[in-house]
C-alpha cells in the first residue's frame, strides 16, 4: 500500500481545485492520505482538507515561506518525506507545483513522472501513471523503479470529491529552509485583475494566438465574436506579449472554459492551451500550418490564412443572422 | 559585477518539427533517427544571452547540451546565432536518461563552467518537459526563477516578470542563478551568413561522462528512477473534418458546418 503525500496549493485562503482533485484521486486508491500545505494561512486551509480526503495535514507557515516560491517548499517537503516515511508525493500541475516537484526529485534523487492524466494501483503496491505523449497521439504507461515516487498531474486530470469527509488532524510541519532556497525574492506578487465580461460563462469563444501576427488583429476576432454572440479569448503567448489582457487567457495558467463552440484562430495548440479548452463542445481551428497540433483536437480543421477567412466568416454570420 | 560575465545556455536537440514523431516500439524511447533541430524554445534563452553579449562583448556565452554526438550538427545553429562555444556531453551510457539522470549530467557540465547565469528555454519541443531547470537549480544549490517573460540583469542580480495562474509576479535573484525564460520574452535572431560561416570554427567540445567525473551508474537508464511500461493508442475521438482554404472560400464551409451543428 502506498503512503502518499499530496501537495495542496492555495491562494488567498482557498485550496486550488486541481490539488483537491489529486487529493480525491489519492483517497480513491485507499489507505491513509496526507496533505502538505505551505505558506501563510496553511493551517486554516489544512483544516478544510479532511473533507476532501486527507487524514493528516502538515501545515508550515514560517516567514521564509511567505511568498509562493518553489525552493523553500522543496525544503519543507523533503523533510516531511524523510521524517514521515512518505513513499509517494503527488502534485497538481501549476507554475509553482512543477518547480517544487522537479526540485524535490533532484533533492531526493527520486523519479518524477509529469503530465499524468491518471494513476492506478496494481498488485497492491505498484503505482502506474498514464501520460499522453507526442501531442497526445499516444498514451504511455509509466512507472517508478523505486520510492519515493513523484507525480505531477496535468491540469484538470481529476475532479475534487464531494468534500463530505471527516476532519483531518493538522500538524505543524518543519519550517527550516536552506540558504540558497530563500535567495530569490518576490518583489511584486500577482493579484487577480478582473475586467470585462468573463469568458468562463460564454457559449461561444473566439480565441487568438500568435498567428494573428499583431495585437491590432484581435479586432478581427472581436467582430466575429460579436456576430456569433460570444467572447474573445487569447493564448498565454500573446497575453505575455501584451496583445490581450490576462483576464481573457485560456490555458494552464489562465482560465478553463467549456463553451459550446470554440473557434481557435492562429493558435498552434500547445498542451498548456489544450488543458484550458478541451471540454469545449465543438472546436473549429484555423491555422496556416497544416501540422499545427491544434488540428489533432479540432472537429473542423481549416488550413488557411485567418486574416482572409475570419472577416468573410463574420460577414456570412451577420448575413445569416440578418 | 554589473552584468554576468559568463552565461551558460542549456539546449537540446529535438526531432525536426516537420519529421513524423514516433516511439521506438522496442525501447519506448523517442525515435531520434530522423533529422534533428535545435529546440525552438531554447533559442529564446540563447537570444536573451546574446543580447547581454551585444551590450557587453566580453560576455562569454556557452551552449551546454546532452545528446548523441551527431547533435553537434544541429546545435551548431546556436553558434551561428552568436554563442561562443558548445559543450556537448555525449556518451552511450547517458542515453535514455530521465529527469534525475539528466539533471546529474547537466549539473556536472554546468559546474565545470561555473557560470554567472544559467538559462533554459520554457520546455522541450519533443517531450513537453518543463521541469528540468528546477531540478538542476536544486542540484547546483542555486536560486532559480522560471517562466520569465522579461529579464533584467545588473547589479549582480537577475530580475524577471513572470506569469502564474494568478497574474504577474516580479522576482529577483542574486547571481549566480538559474533562469528559465518563456517564449514570449523575445524574438530570436536568425543566424547571419557570416555567423553560419564562422560557426564551424568555434570550439565544440564533445565530452564523456568520465570527462565530467559522472558515475555512469547515475546516468542513462541505470541512473533513471522512472520507466516506460507500455505504449498504447489513445481512445478514438470524433473524426476531424479537414479543409484547405483558398482565398477565404473556407468561410462558407465553416458556416455550413456550424449550421449543421446548430451553432449559428
Amino acid at each position: 500500500m502506498a503512503k502518499p503525500l499530496v501537495f495542496v496549493e492555495h491562494h488567498e485562503g482557498e485550496p486550488a481545485k486541481g490539488s483537491l482533485g489529486v487529493l480525491a484521486k489519492a483517497a480513491s486508491l485507499g489507505g491513509d492520505v496526507a496533505a502538505a500545505v505551505v505558506g501563510p494561512g496553511a493551517r486554516a486551509v489544512g483544516e478544510g482538507l479532511g473533507a476532501h480526503g486527507a487524514g493528516t495535514v502538515h501545515a508550515a507557515e514560517g516567514p521564509a515561506l511567505e511568498s509562493p516560491l518553489p525552493q523553500p517548499r522543496v525544503d519543507v517537503l523533503a523533510r516531511l518525506v524523510a521524517d514521515g516515511g512518505y513513499d509517494t508525493v503527488l502534485f497538481a500541475a501549476s507554475v509553482l507545483a512543477a518547480d517544487v516537484a522537479a526540485g524535490l526529485a533532484a533533492r531526493l534523487e527520486a523519479g518524477l513522472n509529469w503530465d499524468l492524466v491518471d494513476l492506478e494501483l496494481r498488485d497492491g503496491d505498484t503505482l502506474v501513471g498514464r501520460r499522453p505523449a507526442l501531442g497526445d497521439t499516444v498514451l504511455v504507461d509509466v512507472g517508478w523503479k523505486e520510492t519515493p515516487r513523484i507525480a505531477l498531474f496535468r491540469s484538470g486530470a481529476f475532479e475534487p470529491g464531494a468534500g463530505d469527509g471527516a476532519a483531518a488532524e493538522v500538524l505543524d510541519a518543519p519550517e527550516e529552509v536552506e540558504e540558497f532556497s530563500t535567495a530569490t525574492a518576490m518583489l511584486e506578487q500577482a493579484h487577480e485583475e478582473s475586467s470585462g465580461p468573463s469568458i468562463e460563462d460564454a457559449d461561444v469563444i473566439v480565441a487568438g494566438g500568435r498567428g494573428l501576427g499583431e495585437a491590432a488583429k484581435f479586432a478581427l476576432l472581436e467582430e466575429l465574436a460579436k456576430a456569433l454572440g460570444g467572447a474573445v479569448a487569447a493564448t498565454r503567448a500573446v497575453v505575455d506579449a501584451g496583445w490581450y489582457p490576462y483576464a481573457a487567457q485560456v490555458g494552464q495558467t489562465g482560465k478553463s472554459v467549456s463553451p459550446k463552440l470554440y473557434v481557435a484562430c492562429g493558435i498552434s495548440g500547445a498542451i498548456q492551451h489544450k488543458v484550458g479548452m478541451q471540454s469545449s463542445g465543438t472546436v473549429v481551428a484555423i491555422n496556416k500550418d497544416a501540422n499545427a497540433p491544434i488540428f489533432e483536437y479540432a472537429d473542423l480543421a481549416v488550413v488557411g490564412d485567418l486574416h482572409e477567412i475570419v472577416p468573410k466568416l463574420t460577414e456570412l454570420v451577420r448575413e445569416r443572422r440578418g | 559585477m554589473l552584468a554576468p560575465v559568463k552565461i551558460v545556455v542549456c539546449v537540446k536537440e529535438v526531432p525536426d518539427a516537420a519529421a513524423p514523431k514516433r516511439l521506438d516500439p522496442s525501447t519506448h524511447r523517442l525515435d531520434r533517427s530522423v533529422e534533428g533541430a535545435l529546440n525552438e524554445f531554447d533559442t529564446h534563452a540563447l537570444e536573451e544571452a546574446l543580447r547581454v553579449k551585444d551590450g557587453a562583448p566580453d560576455t562569454e556565452v556557452v551552449v551546454v547540451s546532452m545528446g548523441p554526438a551527431r547533435a553537434a550538427e544541429s546545435l551548431r545553429k546556436a553558434l551561428a546565432m552568436g554563442a561562443d562555444r558548445l559543450l556537448l556531453v555525449s556518451d552511450d551510457a547517458a542515453a535514455g536518461s530521465d529527469l534525475v539522470a539528466t539533471t546529474a549530467v547537466l549539473a556536472a557540465a554546468i559546474e565545470r563552467e561555473s557560470p554567472d547565469l544559467v538559462l533554459f528555454g520554457q520546455q522541450a519541443g519533443d517531450s513537453d518537459g518543463a521541469v528540468l531547470w528546477a531540478a538542476v537549480a536544486d542540484r547546483l544549490r542555486l536560486p532559480m526563477i522560471s517562466q520569465a517573460a522579461s529579464l533584467e540583469l545588473g547589479g549582480g542580480t537577475a530580475k524577471a516578470k513572470r506569469q502564474t495562474e494568478y497574474g504577474y509576479d516580479v522576482l529577483q535573484s542574486p547571481l549566480p542563478a538559474v533562469v528559465a525564460v518563456s517564449d514570449a520574452i523575445n524574438d530570436p535572431r536568425y543566424p547571419s551568413l557570416k555567423g553560419i560561416m564562422g560557426a564551424k570554427k568555434k570550439p565544440q567540445d564533445v565530452v564523456t561522462l568520465a570527462d565530467l567525473g559522472v558515475d555512469p551508474g547515475a546516468a542513462g537508464e541505470a541512473g533513471s528512477k522512472t520507466e516506460v511500461l507500455a505504449v498504447s493508442d489513445p481512445p478514438a475521438r470524433g473524426d476531424t473534418v479537414r479543409i484547405e482554404d483558398e482565398g477565404g472560400s473556407a468561410a462558407e464551409a465553416i458556416l455550413s458546418f456550424l449550421q449543421e451543428r446548430k451553432l449559428v
